[in-house]
């Protein structure tokens, strides 16, 4: 008998407490795979976000933080600095990195931390119920916007990395989405260089992953995965908005 | 008068509407978040004239507010556990400004490690940010102590904040009664501040100040926050004439006849407390129910002048004090008794942490261990 399909080992036995859908599931296996191909499971140190990701300590085999809300790029970079030999990512919701975190995410971006950030955009606030974040898009439905996000007073809504790729201190920056087999496996090769950017001592690495909420957003998971690629994807472009050693 | 059937989340944003708010910014974080999701949607609906500001995080949130008030709106923020604490510094610089905020503290334990059910650990740990706390144990009162928070901060010039139980409250429905718009406005008239920050008035909000500046202004709150106490207590003698509700002054005292052991403590757990004190009574000891209400400024005089001679206080704390005996309750039992030169006792545990289960029975239980070390 011969295995043709695994499940990667840097994850646990544990099933997930995420929603029938929810992409975060995706997200946990890609991180996973890569950190076993990398073949630095045992060195590497994640950082818990505030957000339905809280608890994903029960998930990955690796070594993980838990930070207060926002503050996972300055514990990446207290724990990244102590101890250079390990690899150190962070995990955070768009709540956690855009919102409160966003001075965090900035200044650790600006030093040039050698730190790898998987930042998982479902614009929202998935954990506390899906209020209004700011990465939720004009127009959209959410508990604290309930006939739409209205730009007028409630501003609009943050391009993570278009923002970061300004930084000198940024080494990789680059938008992916879960909604199709084709993005997923694109998104794969933005996490496994993203952390091969770090192993290389490049500086700060950045993926910013589109990703669903069909519970707060009210739809099915296939519905949602078609919403994100039809209103999402146009106001975040998927690419690569920095890279190095392209620039170079 | 209209009788509500609901959350105690929603008492408090119905308050927060009918009081007639121009100004709300929060952050999300549960158990507060149904606070306002439902002001939100009373101001899209056109149902409530204010402005929602959703912003980053709380310490924006409060400053937000404060900024709002310093140039004369009346304002709202609601907030919980983690939330407050990120507040922290904000809670002082209001509190300095003298800014009559009024914010709602759904109280949760704190993080690390992480829980989402109630203790008191998050409004016991701001005590000293010059905030005046007030702790309501039902829907009724939440509904009523908001109300009554705008009319007391505004006439003191100091913020209020309105606590309670996370989910045991925050979640739980119970019937109340909300209150006509043209009364409250009897209770409490337009805002009309003192000082505003406005080119007319003139002046800044804040300054850098030399020791001799610096050192009134403090005093100047630590008195204020004191007599904000009996400004409460008639507040709400007010308040029960225009609604014939009541809540309890400093505090909610229960079957207090006779009394020798006097069972302390606040939010809901002083609400079990009256089934455990009708258990006591029914095996014969003379137990009464003494809810606080007033957590900040701390009733000290109120509580000696309460108690009989040769009472045994018996506190509860939802709270611990690290390193020490009880929690926060106790120590300012203790301090506010010392000077009482009779038999009385006090003696205090903390428990109910992290949303621990604290039925009738096992406040009962925990009071008669109390009762065996006084003797
Ligand atoms: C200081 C503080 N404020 C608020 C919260 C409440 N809170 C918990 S998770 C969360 C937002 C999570 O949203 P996001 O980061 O987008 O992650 P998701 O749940 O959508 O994966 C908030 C506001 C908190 N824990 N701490
Ligand atoms: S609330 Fe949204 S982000 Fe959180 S687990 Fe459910 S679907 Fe996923």
């Amino acid at each position: 008998m011969q295995i043709v399909f695994e499940k990667p080992k840097a994850l646990s036995d544990t099933p997930t407490h995420y929603c029938p859908g929810c992409t975060h599931g995706i997200i946990h296996r890609l991180v996973a795979e890569v950190l076993d191909e990398l073949d630095i499971t045992g060195e590497t140190i994640g950082i818990a976000p505030v957000g339905c990701a809280v608890i994903h300590f029960n998930y990955f085999e690796c070594d993980v933080a838990q930070a207060a809300h926002g503050r996972a790029p300055a514990v990446a970079t207290g724990l990244k600095r102590v101890n250079p030999d390990n690899i150190v990512f962070s995990y955070q919701g768009d709540g956690d990195l855009a919102a409160i975190g966003t001075n965090e995410t900035i200044h650790a971006a600006a030093r040039g931390e050698n730190i790898t950030v998987i930042f998982v955009n479902n614009a929202i606030y998935g954990m506390t119920g899906g209020q209004m974040a700011p990465t939720t898009l004009p127009g959209q439905i959410t508990q604290t916007s309930p006939y739409g996000r209205d730009t007028k007073t409630a501003g609009f809504p943050l391009r993570m990395c278009e923002l970061l790729a300004t930084l000198d201190g940024t080494a990789y920056a680059e938008r992916v989405a879960v909604d199709s087999v084709k993005n997923v496996l694109k998104a794969k090769k933005a996490i496994k260089k993203a952390f091969q950017y770090q192993i290389d001592g490049k500086g700060f690495s950045i993926v910013e992953i589109l990703s669903s909420c069909p519970t707060n957003w009210g739809l099915e998971p296939v519905k949602a995965l078609e919403w994100l690629r039809q209103n999402m994807i146009p106001y975040y472009p998927l690419g690569v908005f920095k890279d190095k050693e392209v620039s170079r | 008068m209209t009788k509500v059937f609901d959350s105690g989340n929603v008492a408090c944003a119905l308050a927060v509407k009918d009081v007639g708010v121009d100004f709300v910014a929060a952050y999300p974080i549960t158990p507060q978040t149904s606070v306002v999701e439902k002001i939100a949607s009373y101001i899209a609906e056109g149902e409530m004239d204010a402005k929602y500001l959703p912003v980053e995080s709380e310490h924006s949130a409060l400053s937000a507010v404060a900024a709002a008030s310093a140039v004369g709106a009346r304002v709202f923020t609601a907030t919980s556990s983690q939330g407050l604490l990120y507040m922290h510094e904000i809670l002082h610089y209001a509190a300095g400004g003298r800014l009559p905020i009024v914010m709602a503290n759904v109280n949760r334990a704190i993080n690390m490690p992480w829980c989402l059910y109630v203790d008191h650990q998050d409004a016991v740990s701001q005590r000293d940010t010059g905030w005046i706390q007030l702790f309501a144990a039902s829907n009724q009162e939440i509904y009523d102590s908001v109300i009554l928070a705008y009319k007391v901060a505004e006439e003191v010039q100091i913020p209020v904040m309105v606590n309670y139980d996370g989910f045991l409250v925050s979640h739980s429905s119970m019937p109340f009664e909300t209150l006509e718009q043209d009364k409250i406005r009897e209770f409490l008239p337009a805002l009309n501040p003192p000082w505003r920050l406005h080119p007319q008035w003139g002046g800044t909000f804040g300054n850098v100040t030399p020791s001799e500046e610096y050192v009134p202004y403090r005093y100047a709150l630590t008195e204020d926050i004191k007599k904000a106490g009996d400004v409460i207590v008639r507040c709400s003698k007010e308040y029960e004439r225009l609604t014939g509700r009541w809540h309890g002054g400093h505090f909610e005292t229960y079957r207090p006849e006779g009394a020798e052991y006097f069972l302390f403590s606040m939010g809901s757990m002083g609400k079990e407390m009256e089934i455990a004190v009708d258990l006591l009574r029914e095996q014969g000891i003379a137990a009464a129910g003494l809810r606080l209400r007033i957590f900040s400024p701390f009733p000290e005089e109120e509580l000696a002048a309460l108690l009989p001679t040769g009472a045994k206080l018996l506190v509860f704390d939802r709270n611990l004090v690290y390193g020490s005996a009880g929690g926060a309750l106790l120590q300012l039992a203790k301090a506010a008794l010392f000077n009482r030169r009779d038999s009385l006792q006090v003696i205090g545990i903390s428990l109910g942490l992290g949303g621990e289960d604290l039925p009738a029975s096992v406040l009962v239980a925990k009071a008669r261990e109390m009762m065996e070390v006084c003797k």
